[in-house]
C-alpha cells in the first residue's frame, strides 16, 4: 500500500526535505508574528532545522572517515549549547524590554524611529 | 528482534512508519508554533515538535544527540520560554492581533524559500550511503574531548557569559535589587 515509502527512514533527502520545511516555518513565524517571545520560538525552530540536517548528514553521507557520525553529533551538541545561550540572553532582553515599555509586542518598539 | 522487517500490511518498515509519524507530528506542532493565536499553546506546540525531533534523532542513530535534545530543549529551554510568556503575558497585548501586517508577503517568501531548499536537495547528487551510521556515545564523547576541545571550552565560557549576561539583563536597575 504504501511501499513507495519503504526505507524512507534511511533517506537523506527525506530528512533534507523536513528540515527545510521545519526552517522555513521558523522563518514565517520570524517575519510574521508580533510577540517577541514567539519570534524567539521561531529561531528555535530554524536552529533545530540546522540540527537536523547536521544529523542527518552525519548519519547518511558515505565517507571515509569513521567518526564521520560523531563529529555530526558534536557539531549538533555545540549548536545546541549556543542556542541554550542565545535563547537565555534574548528572553532577557525581552524581559527587560516588557518592564520599560509594558508590552511584548516588537511593532511597539518604535522609540529609534519617533 | 522477532518482528518482521516490514509491516504486513503497509509494505513499511517499523523505522519507516516511525519517521513518518514523528515527521507528520513535528511540521504540525511547528505550523502550530507559528499559526496559534494563543500564545501559551504556541509554547506546548513547541515543546511537541521538540520531541518528535528528538524521535527523529533515534531514527537517525544519533541517541546522544535524542537525549541533549529532551533535557535541554524540552527541558530547559521550553521552561525558560514558558516563563518568560507567563512574565510578560498581560491583556493589553492583544490575542486577536498576533501578526504583523506583513505576514502575507511573508508567507509568500517562506513558501519560496521551502521551495527552493526542496529543490535544491532533490536535484543535488550526495554521496549516500544505504545503512544508518550510528553514533553510539563512546564515539561522541571521544571525538568531542578529543577533536572538538576547543569548542567544547568555548562554549563553556560561552555559557558563563550568557548566565551572567541574562542576569544582569533581567535584573532590576534600581539599588534595591541588590537587597533581594
Amino acid at each position: 500500500m504504501l511501499s513507495a515509502l519503504n526505507l524512507i527512514s534511511q533517506n537523506l533527502n527525506a530528512y533534507l526535505v523536513l528540515s527545510g520545511l521545519l526552517f522555513s516555518i521558523g522563518a514565517f513565524g520570524f517575519l510574521a508574528r508580533r510577540n517577541a517571545i514567539s519570534m524567539l520560538m521561531s529561531i528555535e525552530l530554524m536552529l533545530n532545522a540546522v540540527n537536523l540536517a547536521f544529523v542527518a548528514f552525519g548519519a547518511f553521507v558515505s565517507t571515509a572517515d569513521p567518526s564521520h557520525a560523531a563529529q555530526a553529533s558534536d557539531i549538533a551538541l555545540i549548536v545546541m549549547a549556543a542556542a541554550a545561550a542565545e535563547a537565555t540572553v534574548g528572553l532577557a532582553i525581552v524581559i527587560a524590554i516588557y518592564r520599560n515599555r509594558k508590552t511584548p509586542l516588537v511593532d511597539e518598539y518604535d522609540a529609534m524611529k519617533r | 528482534m522477532t518482528q518482521p522487517d516490514t509491516i504486513p500490511l503497509l509494505g513499511l518498515g517499523w523505522n519507516d512508519l516511525l519517521f513518518l509519524a514523528f515527521a507528520a507530528v513535528m511540521v504540525v506542532a511547528a505550523l502550530a508554533v507559528v499559526l496559534q493565536r494563543d500564545i501559551i499553546r504556541a509554547g506546548g506546540a513547541m515543546i511537541i515538535a521538540f520531541a518528535a525531533l528528538a524521535g527523529l534523532y533515534v531514527i537517525a542513530g544519533t541517541p546522544v544527540v535524542a537525549g541533549a535534545q529532551v533535557l535541554v530543549y524540552i527541558g530547559a529551554i521550553s521552561v525558560l520560554v514558558l516563563f518568560a510568556i507567563m512574565l510578560t503575558q498581560t491583556k493589553a497585548a492583544p490575542r486577536a492581533l498576533a501578526f504583523q501586517t506583513q505576514a502575507v508577503p511573508a508567507a509568500i517568501a517562506t513558501v519560496i524559500l521551502a521551495l527552493l531548499i526542496v529543490a535544491s536537495v532533490l536535484t543535488t547528487d550526495w554521496p549516500k550511503q544505504v545503512a544508518t551510521q550510528v553514533a553510539d556515545a563512546r564515539s561522541v564523547a571521544t571525538t568531542l574531548f578529543g577533536q572538538f576541545t576547543l569548542p567544547f571550552e568555548v562554549v563553556s565560557v560561552l555559557l558563563l557569559a550568557a548566565v551572567v549576561g541574562g542576569v544582569f539583563l533581567a535584573k532590576r536597575e534600581r539599588d534595591r535589587g541588590e537587597a533581594d
